[in-house]
């Protein structure tokens, strides 16, 4: 096949896998901004995965599949709001509890719906999102080097891939050019700060936690029903926890994050394709290591093998009003 | 803070949240078509109903025992220790190693020793690094701990698969453990034996369960190395203010957390399969995180929440089937009962204390002033 | 003619459950005037605060601003009403500019760059008109203490506040900043401004203020002019009854040297020195008291003979050297080698709060075999019986062993470290702000123990952010100003002005290296 087009071809996964990653790595950017400590990234993924799946192949229409996506994700995250914000309760067990119950949840509900062992119907049609073809993809593909790679890698993914990317600069926007951004920041950093300043310190921790459930609910319903063909046990399979650690790589910055989970995608990518990997490297490597390959980028990140990374100074933290 | 009566806080306060739990639970059995109460009595007696239950049900519970206590040493030190899943997988595979060193072996006993010592070494060492480098980069251990549960399962498939199958076999699996290695079960120790007629798959480890639960509670109450690990789990600048290094605490309870772990692998690998599979701990792991919160952080608690989760393991087995219930219910009763003892205990404090003083709860009165 | 006073409160209560915060609170404060508020902890000036700021909404009672009478459920209404505070722990992030601290909250819509331009103008407006210049682009971190501050006042005034309350300014100043503080709290004064300044420090009463109230447990005790009182009787109304200000104490006996510091040198965790070589030395039998504004390396001194932080130079105690910076720089060998350390902050470092008192008694020399029942457990019951002999010797009340620390009032916890400190009769005694957050009748007691245990022959180095403190215990005093000791005095031969100046880093004298 020829090591571009190879080369290509992971280039074009890696785009395709980075997208839950970037969603998901977007919501948590605007949880840790705003002091709360957000595990449950993988729960709401997959919670979303689940509805978005079941909804898309009951109602046949793929919107209403990602509608319900969110709205599932909306849910964990309101649960996770209350009991951090409302009731100050620990937000890294709150995060654990909820990934279980989304884990043990979304096999029920889909075993309840469709019987199939916990899975929801494959997708097709318009249930799914299809992929779109960018406006002169035919005619650049002669072009050499360039053409392929537009046409193969830029062109042919689904919408979400794009909103996904599009989200990047929206999200830095938000964040530092309007006055809930500048609100936001200060509320992860000094929250008696916004208090003082008449600012409730509760709302917009909550706006932020429901920011957070909408772009995890875009993270998983692009997984059922784009990247795959619908709901299986597990599916999210640590991506939750990765783009955690895609995050604090980027340290909790926008654009940095994109590169970050462009990183994660292409080391999975890379696990599809281990007879690339064997030809580049001219050694066997077992299925397995490539397999573990993210999760261990992810330790070496944390190990600040990449940077020290400082989180904003009032994460994890409830805010109690100074008496 | 409210100050609840100390019998309320230590008892009241989980039985409480296990309550929620159990409402929340049945209200999503009813979402999904079913029938509670029955699944509440498929449970009881498929668990509790016969002595054969009870094999079962203890034998989950040693599991969780183990496992419980790993997380309570772990969060006693306010570490976060998630990879229990990951050490007892890794336990695991201690276990088949050392057992599978010798073509057979003398007695169960001298088998037991050997397969516990490698299981404990196993799983401390999964634990030893990210606990290194929670203590020498500040790497949160939550984080490293979950990604090491993802390497441990890619390490035992590559065992498995390319190192310890035995030739022309097609599953994933060790070589049977020699004979010599096989632990006494319930059914075989005399005088138990008239109670469980039939195998099951609680043995012995059991005991050591038991023995290991009353071990950790001296550990942590009555030794130095305990007052330490306290002292370092509730404040770390008092803790270096007192002397206490940092590091050596991080290390010496992560060890001890994930050796405690590992020595589940005793119970399932050893105990029960008789060679190591993939999965061997089946979830065992994150359990432990829900028994150590219920039962408190404290050795006796998580002996009762165990027990509980036990029952619940072996009911959920008994629901999957005899109903049409999935076994992943039991994950979902896991999770509520994690998120009301763990993260929602304010909200369960806050009813309680509003059951227990018809005003606002009054506070020490000095201290509360000096506050004002 | 009179005009309305700026502020009014009628029979103000507030109770915490049974704790009666306020009770029955009556103040009046007029229009232009600097009025101070006192009282000992405890005597409910935080609440009132909150209530005037909105934090708490008052059990019974009015307010009224201007003589119109206010609801102020939420920090909002406070602000609307013309009310701002600066807090004791300034409410700035951090990592932003100052511009963006000023007008967080007081945004001029959703855009932020537009909002930012025209914040800036203003900014450079009240600056000018309050001389509270500040660097608009500076980060905050970078930002002097005394320059913080000043942005505090400013996001005040640029809410239009007529009425500013500051709640213990000067804590974290030198007096140098201080003054400028005065001149700028004048300035406000002279352009129609009313102030309320809290604070629990006499002189600064007698200097600014124009008349002062005295709070007691709860309620209002007085409200004077300040021209017709004196800090005698301020003290009085303050504690009820007439209180010693200084500590009765026979003259210093010192013997041979017990402690040695040459050329000690901390930098702290992001590299910046903060103990640029100090030398001095402590002989037994005698108290050094180290003065200084917090922040000027007093802390580090502490915690670096303390055993928590590494340091180069050389220490010496008793003859022999410790170790700095290597394996045996830690809380273990310093106690060991007869270094006791009743530290500044006893919440966070002194104690544990959620640990009992008996478990509190032996913290930091829980290695002690005499605390061992055998080689392997520790013997519980013994420990407790010792501490509550301790916790009666030492007037801790209630002196009940298994209570959480947390649930003893400041002056107690302070005594339960004194007292597992002070009874391993150390060689040399650490104790940094021996009396903060302390009532009056314990700092008492505290001032008699340690003056005790210098006559018992001990060492003490004190350090503390009160110079009437200082003043009171030191047999030598020793200012520390942005790292340096800027000098050495005989408590006897000095003065408060003279210190001051050394403290803001004035150097007279007999500067030490």
């Amino acid at each position: 096949m020829g090591f571009y087009a190879d080369l290509l071809q992971i280039l074009d996964s890696t785009l395709r896998l980075s997208t839950p990653l970037l969603f998901a790595c977007l919501a948590g950017l605007f949880s840790e901004r705003a002091g709360i400590f957000d595990i449950g990234l993988e729960g709401k993924m997959l919670i979303a995965a689940m509805a978005s799946g079941a909804v898309a192949a009951l109602t046949g229409t793929v919107w209403m599949g990602l509608g319900a996506g969110i709205l599932a994700s909306l849910c964990l995250a309101a649960i996770h709001g209350v009991a951090s914000i409302t009731f100050r309760g620990n937000q890294l067990i709150s995060g654990v509890a909820l990934n279980f119950l989304a884990s043990g949840i979304t096999v029920l509900v889909a075993q309840r719906l469709f019987g199939q062992g916990g899975r929801t119907p494959a997708l097709s049609g318009d249930a799914r999102f299809g992929e779109i073809v960018l406006p002169l993809t035919e005619t650049l593909r002669p072009v050499p080097v360039i053409g392929p790679f537009y046409a193969d890698v830029v062109s042919g993914h689904a919408l979400l891939v794009y909103v996904a990317l599009l989200c990047v600069p929206l999200t830095w926007w938000v964040l530092f050019g309007t006055r809930f951004g500048l609100r936001l920041r200060a509320v992860g950093e000094n929250p008696g700060a916004v208090d003082t300043a008449g600012v409730s310190v509760i709302r917009m921790r909550y706006t932020a936690v429901l920011i957070t459930g909408i772009l995890c609910g875009f993270a998983g319903a692009y997984m059922a029903t784009a990247l795959q063909a619908g709901f299986g046990k597990e599916m999210t399979a640590g991506r939750g926890y990765i783009a955690l650690a895609a995050l604090i790589f980027a340290k909790w910055r926008p654009w940095a994050a994109l590169w970050a989970c462009l990183l994660f995608g292409f080391f999975q990518a890379l696990a599809l394709r281990p007879d690339v990997v064997e030809n580049v490297l001219t050694v066997k490597v077992p299925v397995p290591a490539l397999d573990a390959l993210p999760y261990v980028l992810t330790v070496l990140v944390l190990a600040g093998f990449v940077g020290k990374a400082i989180p904003p100074r009032a994460g994890g933290e409830a805010y109690v009003k100074e008496r | 803070m409210t100050k609840l009566p100390n019998w309320a806080d230590i008892v009241l306060v989980p039985l409480v949240s296990l309550l929620f739990a159990a409402i929340i639970s049945a209200l999503v059995l009813l979402a999904i078509g079913q029938d509670p109460v029955a699944a509440m009595n498929v449970m009881v007696t498929g668990a509790l109903g016969s002595p054969y239950g009870w094999g079962y049900t203890l034998y989950y519970t040693t599991s969780f025992i183990f496992t419980g206590l790993a997380v309570t040493v772990s969060f006693n030190a306010r570490l976060f220790n998630i990879g229990g899943e990951g050490q007892a997988q890794m336990g695991g595979l201690g276990v088949a190693l050392v057992l599978l060193s010798l073509p057979v072996w003398p007695h169960w006993t001298v088998a037991l020793v050997a397969a516990a010592l490698g299981a404990a070494a196993f799983g401390a060492a999964w634990a030893a690094i990210p606990a290194y480098l929670q203590a020498r980069r500040g790497s949160h251990i939550v984080i490293t701990t979950i990604m090491f549960n993802y390497i441990a399962a890619a390490v035992i498939v590559y065992m498995l698969v390319d190192v310890l199958r035995p030739p022309r076999q097609m599953e994933p699996a060790s070589a049977r453990f020699p004979e010599g290695a096989a632990l006494p079960t319930l059914h075989d120790i005399p005088g138990l034996s008239l109670i469980f007629t039939r195998e099951v798959p609680a043995n012995v480890t059991l005991f050591i369960a038991l023995v290991a639960a009353f071990l950790v509670w001296v550990l942590l109450w009555r030794t130095r190395l305990g007052y330490q690990i306290r002292a370092f789990g509730q404040s770390e600048p008092a803790a270096r203010y007192a002397g206490i290094d940092p590091f050596r605490t991080i290390m010496i309870t992560m060890l001890i957390s994930g050796g405690l772990a590992g020595l589940m692998a005793v119970n399932n690998v050893m105990g029960e399969a008789e060679k190591l599979v993939q999965n061997s701990s089946e979830g065992a792991g994150f359990i432990g995180i829900a028994v150590a919160l219920m039962g408190r952080n404290h050795p006796f608690g998580v002996l009762v929440a165990a027990f509980l989760f036990g029952f619940l393991y072996q009911g959920g087995a008994e629901l999957g089937l005899w109903t049409t219930i999935p076994i992943e219910m039991r994950i979902v009763v896991q999770g509520l009962v994690i998120l009301f003892t763990g993260a929602l205990d304010v909200m369960v404090r806050m009813l309680l204390a509003r059951l227990f003083f018809r005003k606002p709860p009054p506070e020490v009165a000095v201290a509360a002033r000096e506050r004002a | 003619m009179t005009t309305n006073p700026a502020i009014e409160l009628r029979g103000i209560s507030k109770a915490f459950g049974p704790v009666q915060a306020n009770s029955d609170i009556n103040l009046r404060v007029e229009r232009g005037t600097i009025h101070g508020i006192i009282g000992e902890n405890g005597a409910g000036k935080s609440t009132l605060m909150s209530i005037l700021y909105g934090f708490y909404k008052a059990d019974a009672g009015e307010i009224l601003i201007g003589g119109q009478p206010v609801a102020i459920p939420d920090s909002q209404a406070a602000i609307r009403a013309g009310i701002g505070m600066v807090f004791q722990h300034f409410k700035l992030v951090q990592n932003f500019t100052v511009l963006e601290n000023v007008v967080l909250g007081a945004e001029d819509g959703a855009l932020l760059r537009p909002s930012l331009a025209k914040a800036r103008k203003l900014l450079a407006d009240l600056a000018r008109d309050y001389e509270l210049e500040v660097d608009p682009d500076e980060v905050i971190e970078e930002l002097s203490v005394g320059h913080q501050q000043r942005v505090e006042i400013l996001k005040a005034l640029y809410r239009q506040a007529d009425i500013l309350i500051l709640d213990e300014p000067t804590g974290v100043l030198t007096p140098a900043e201080a003054d400028h503080l005065f001149r700028i709290l004048r300035g406000l004064k002279e352009q129609g401004k009313t102030v309320v300044l809290i604070t629990h420090k006499l002189r600064e009463i007698m200097e600014i203020t124009d008349a002062v109230s005295v709070m007691r447990r709860g309620e209002m005790v007085a409200t004077v002019t300040t021209a017709e009182t004196s800090p005698e009787q301020l003290a009085e109304l303050m504690v009820g009854r007439k209180v010693l200000l200084r500590v009765d104490k026979t003259p210093a006996a010192p013997g041979r040297t017990v402690l040695e510091v040459e050329n000690l040198r901390v930098s702290d965790a992001d590299g910046v020195e903060r103990v640029k070589g100090i030398s001095f030395s402590i002989r037994a039998g005698e108290i050094l008291g180290i003065a200084g504004v917090a922040g000027n390396g007093q802390s580090q001194l502490l915690e670096v003979l303390g055993g928590i932080s590494p340091a180069t130079g050389t220490v010496r105690v008793n003859g022999d050297a410790i170790d700095l910076s290597g394996r045996h720089s830690n809380g273990q060998t310093r106690r060991a080698r007869g270094i006791a350390h009743v530290p500044e902050d006893r919440q966070h470092l002194g104690l544990i709060m959620d640990f009992m008192a008996w478990e509190n008694v032996i913290f930091g020399y829980h290695h002690d075999p005499a605390y061992q029942k055998n080689r392997l457990i520790m013997d519980n019951a013994g420990i407790v019986r010792e501490a509550q002999a301790k916790m009666k010797r030492f007037d801790v009340r209630p002196p009940i062993p298994t209570l959480q620390a947390k649930s003893f009032s400041g002056g107690n916890q302070q005594k339960i470290v004194l007292a597992r400190e002070l009874e391993r009769a150390p060689d040399l005694l650490l104790v940094g702000q021996p009396t903060r957050g302390v009532d009056i009748g314990a700092i008492e007691f505290i001032h008699q123990r340690l003056i005790e245990l210098r006559d018992a022959g001990k060492a003490v180095l004190l350090v503390s952010v009160e110079l009437d403190e200082i003043l009171s215990l030191s047999d030598r005093i020793a200012v520390m100003f942005d790292g340096r000791i800027m000098g050495e005095r005989d408590p006897a031969a000095t003065n408060e002005r003279e210190l001051g100046l050394l403290m803001a880093g004035i150097a007279g004298e007999g500067a030490a290296a």
